[in-house]
């Protein structure tokens, strides 16, 4: 038996382990970009409602989440139906639908070159790492033009340069493994403040990535809460499956 | 309470005996359950054979009702299971239970032909038992390939395009097989809808045949045990082996607590990790599959990365195909190409342990470099890896007649 | 096998509760599949209540509205086809409603929250067509003395301007009256019954 337990044991731990490697070996960011931890943190509800608020403010006119629905929102974060309607709704939707857009796919084409994307699952595609990466990563280049370090040259511009205000960067020089000497990112200067400070806009970025990693699946919180009454639940059964078991095979030898 | 009790059970038995007037029921189980002897020795590697069958009706049962909810057209897919995830009631519950069994499934698969290599389980005359076996779990791969492509996620129909692509390095008729299979010039609705039928009703009904079949085959030798030895060897006074013990209640009881244990680390991953940090719901697969945008990294589902790793690793893109396909293929073979006079690693020379270590680290390793992004040193290692794998099967096949091997005892231990 | 001291009560005992506890298992991981059959979240907000406006709607008007799939009719009704309805009883099958599918809350004869605005649910409760309004009074090639109501040309069905089915054709019931309230004079919420009522 204690073999047995041992060997259960040693097996569970070398077969975690081994799936912690595999899924350690893709953490890091498409492209390489390096992603800062966001902290963000879907039990803290006031977080959740802030970044909901940022992002219907400011994302919203461009980027659906059509696989959300108001009614679900207003029940998870804890919000009254009057609450969402009159704060988070802008358009004639109503209560029980979801939260689409009425961009117009061809006008989007001709201002940014492609559609902005839906971002429903955005907070599952990518993480909430990357999504807090992203909203301070946008500076302006050389060129006089946004650009991201998370997202090279992506087309969409910093909707929230007013409350971060404008970084540019301090480049070095770096020289590479073959010799080669090139320019590369070194630090950000703020250049122009924006109403926000430094703590505030991280705060924002949290917030709206906490919501967007919500949104990208809204039963997490519900499922985890759930897990721990089935594994406890299951301990006690698998208990009393030993006992029986043990019982059982008092015959055996 | 006692009277009621009483009357309850006698009411059951007069139905029993209604039924078995029948049908065999009780015969049936008799025989089966009850008559049917087990080595007394199994050891942990024996719980994996009745924990795939429930992972099996696990798949079925969950599979039926995601079908409810689920359209299988280019259109609609992707949405249908975000339809799943978040407007039907439990719909994300039954979603994770089966993109974590189809994960769980080959990890029991892997754990239970291990034991084989182990216990030598395939060698004679239990050869069609291994490759019933086999065959099961190239149905399961074609199971889980055709199920991957279904919520039409990036990674599904990259995943799909990139492994369709390989039957075109096939000479002649490599194309048109290609267009064949697809039903269409590339991937499409076609493709979907067609990979969905055979998803949801023909494979299964292949698995279920073949599952019958290998229970049929091991009920007709009895099952192996760690030592290897034939517990028939031994029979008692009554005729039954002295080392065996009726699978019923012995092994159902066992088989339950190890269902349970089973079902508490099932759940951990289902309710707390169910991406297993994008190993078993790959990250890419969250963004609607676009023709137009490749991902950037291509990968198969981890159970695939190990013969992935082998096609990566030869540089010809037609010997790459076959060279994977052989090394699916080969432990077909195991039960012919086992040629030791043991079963048991227990009393096999070290030149087997040694050598089925690094078969075992070969196929892990392959499996890691296979979900990576192929540098050149990866790239080297897995060439490495994959004449270690292909090596196995040969040095087992030259060595296994002879070398040193401990003595067998007459009854079983532990 | 050594069968000695086998203690029948204790594995007895360790079988029912290993099983009982299994049952309640296998009852807990039950309710999930059956609950996912109830309306998904999409389903309830299509099938959400339905706010019409009849501060526009003339006496004698028509008004039809979508709601759970069903065709609902608003007839407004002037004072003289609620005075009326009486008239029609003698050929009604079932002229009090006792029959009928309607909420608690509707009586009478006008078979309404008010008089004025008949809420009815347009499927004939035959085999479902959408019958047509034929409010006048006066003969009809269907019937001689039509009073004025609802005809369906499939099967021939008649109802009053209540919705009441008359005695003699395949319709076996009244028109169903749908669960509705008033928000204020001029709006309706079909699909959501007044304060308070059942």
């Amino acid at each position: 038996m204690k073999i047995l337990k041992l060997k259960i044991r040693a097996t569970t731990l070398i077969a975690t382990a081994m799936l912690l490697l595999f899924a350690s070996s893709g953490a890091v960011a498409a492209g390489g970009a390096h992603l800062e931890h966001s902290g963000a943190n879907i039990n803290d509800t006031a977080s959740l409602q802030r970044g909901a608020k940022w992002y219907v403010n400011y994302c919203f006119g461009c980027h659906s989440l059509s696989f959300m629905r108001y009614n679900r929102l207003a029940k998870d974060l804890q919000l009254s139906e009057e609450q969402v309607m009159e704060n988070l709704v802008f358009s004639d939707a109503k209560f029980a639908e979801t939260m689409d857009i009425s961009m117009d796919e061809d006008q989007a084409k001709a201002w940014f070159g492609k559609t902005p994307p839906d971002l429903s699952l955005i907070g599952r595609s990518r993480g909430s790492d990357w999504v807090y990466s992203y909203l301070l990563g946008f500076y302006k280049d050389e060129s006089g033009a946004w650009n991201n370090t998370v997202l090279k040259n992506a087309s969409m511009p910093h909707v929230l340069w007013e409350l971060q205000g404008i970084q540019t960067p301090v480049y070095r020089q770096e020289t590479s493994e073959n010799g080669i000497t090139h320019e590369v990112i070194d630090y950000f200067a703020l250049t122009t403040p924006g109403t926000q400070s430094v703590e505030e806009y991280e705060e924002t970025a949290r917030d709206i990535a906490a919501f967007l990693e919500y949104v990208g699946e809204p039963a997490k919180l519900e499922r985890k809460k759930l897990g721990v009454w089935v594994i406890l639940f299951l301990a006690l059964f698998t208990f009393i499956a030993y006992l029986l078991k043990v019982e059982y095979w008092r015959d055996v030898h | 309470m006692a009277k009621s009790a009483s009357s309850l059970s006698k009411i059951a038995g007069n139905t029993m005996n209604w039924l078995d007037d029948r049908l065999p029921v009780t015969s049936f189980w008799n025989a089966v359950m009850v008559g049917y002897q087990a080595p007394k020795n199994f050891n942990f590697w024996y719980y994996m054979g009745s924990l795939a069958l429930l992972v099996l009706v696990m798949q079925v049962g969950t599979g039926i009702f995601l079908t409810m909810w689920y359209k299988p057209s280019a259109a609609e897919a992707f949405a249908s299971v975000e339809f799943i995830m978040r407007d039907v009631e439990w719909g994300w519950l039954i979603r994770y239970m089966h993109t974590t069994g189809a994960s769980f499934f080959f990890i029991l698969i892997y754990l239970h032909m291990f034991r084989s290599f182990l216990y030598g389980s395939h060698q004679a005359p239990r050869e069609l038992l291994w490759v019933f076996g086999m065959f099961i779990y190239l149905a399961l791969m074609a199971e889980a390939f055709l199920g991957y492509i279904l919520p039409w996620g990036q990674m599904s129909y990259w995943g799909a395009q990139v492994i369709i692509n390989l039957f075109g390095a096939i000479p002649e008729i490599g194309e048109p097989l290609t267009i064949w299979i697809r039903g269409d010039y590339f991937i499409s609705d076609a493709t979907l809808n067609k990979f969905f039928a055979l998803h949801v009703i023909a494979v299964p009904l292949a698995i279920f045949g073949l599952v019958l079949l290998h229970l049929v085959a091991l009920r007709e030798n009895g099952s192996n045990n760690p030592d290897g030895i034939e517990i028939k060897a031994n029979k008692g006074p009554d005729g039954t082996p002295l080392d065996g013990i009726p699978f019923h209640p012995y092994y159902t009881v066992k088989d339950i607590f190890g269902v349970g244990m089973f079902l508490i680390l099932f759940s951990f991953i289902l309710f707390m990790w169910p991406d297993a940090g994008g190993l078993f719901l790959e990250h890419d697969n969250f963004v609607p599959a676009n023709s137009l945008v490749t991902p950037e990294h291509i990968k198969p589902v981890w159970y695939f990365t190990p013969f992935y790793a082998i096609l990566k690793a030869v540089p010809d893109k037609l010997l790459g195909v076959v060279m994977m396909g052989t090394s699916v293929v080969i432990p077909f073979f195991l039960p012919w190409l086992d040629r030791s006079p043991v079963r048991s690693i227990r009393y096999r020379g070290m030149w087997y342990k040694v050598l089925l270590t690094v078969f075992t680290i070969a196929f892990i390793r392959l499996g890691m470099l296979g979900m990576a992004e192929g540098t050149p040193a990866q790239t080297w290692e897995m060439r490495i890896w994959t004449l270690a794998y292909f090596m196995f099967f040969v040095l087992l096949f030259f060595m296994s007649p002879g070398g040193k091997t401990k003595p067998l005892p007459d009854r079983v231990k532990g | 096998m050594s069968s000695d001291d086998v203690n029948k009560g204790r594995r007895r005992f360790l079988v029912a509760t290993t099983s009982a506890v299994g049952a309640v298992g296998v009852g807990f991981a039950a309710v999930p599949f059956i609950q996912s059959w109830m309306p998904s979240a999409k389903a309830k907000a299509v099938g959400a209540p339905v706010e019409v406006n009849i501060g526009k709607l003339k006496e004698g008007q028509l008004l039809k509205v979508q709601w759970r799939g069903q065709t609902i009719g608003i007839l407004h009704r002037t004072e003289e086809m609620v005075k009326n309805l009486p008239e029609v009883d003698p050929v009604l099958s079932d002229p009090e409603s006792l029959k009928a599918i309607q909420p608690d809350y509707i009586e009478g004869e006008s078979r309404a929250l008010r008089p004025d605005f008949l809420v009815v649910n347009m499927h004939c409760t035959h085999l479902g067509c959408v019958p047509q309004m034929i409010p006048q009074v006066g003969p009809q090639p269907f019937d001689s003395g039509w009073k004025g109501g609802f005809y369906c040309p499939c099967h021939k069905s008649k109802f009053d301007l209540s919705g009441r089915v008359y005695k003699g054709v395949p319709a076996p019931t009244n028109l169903t009256i749908p669960p509705y309230s008033f928000v204020d004079d001029n709006t309706l919420m079909i699909g959501v019954s007044p304060q308070g009522a059942v």
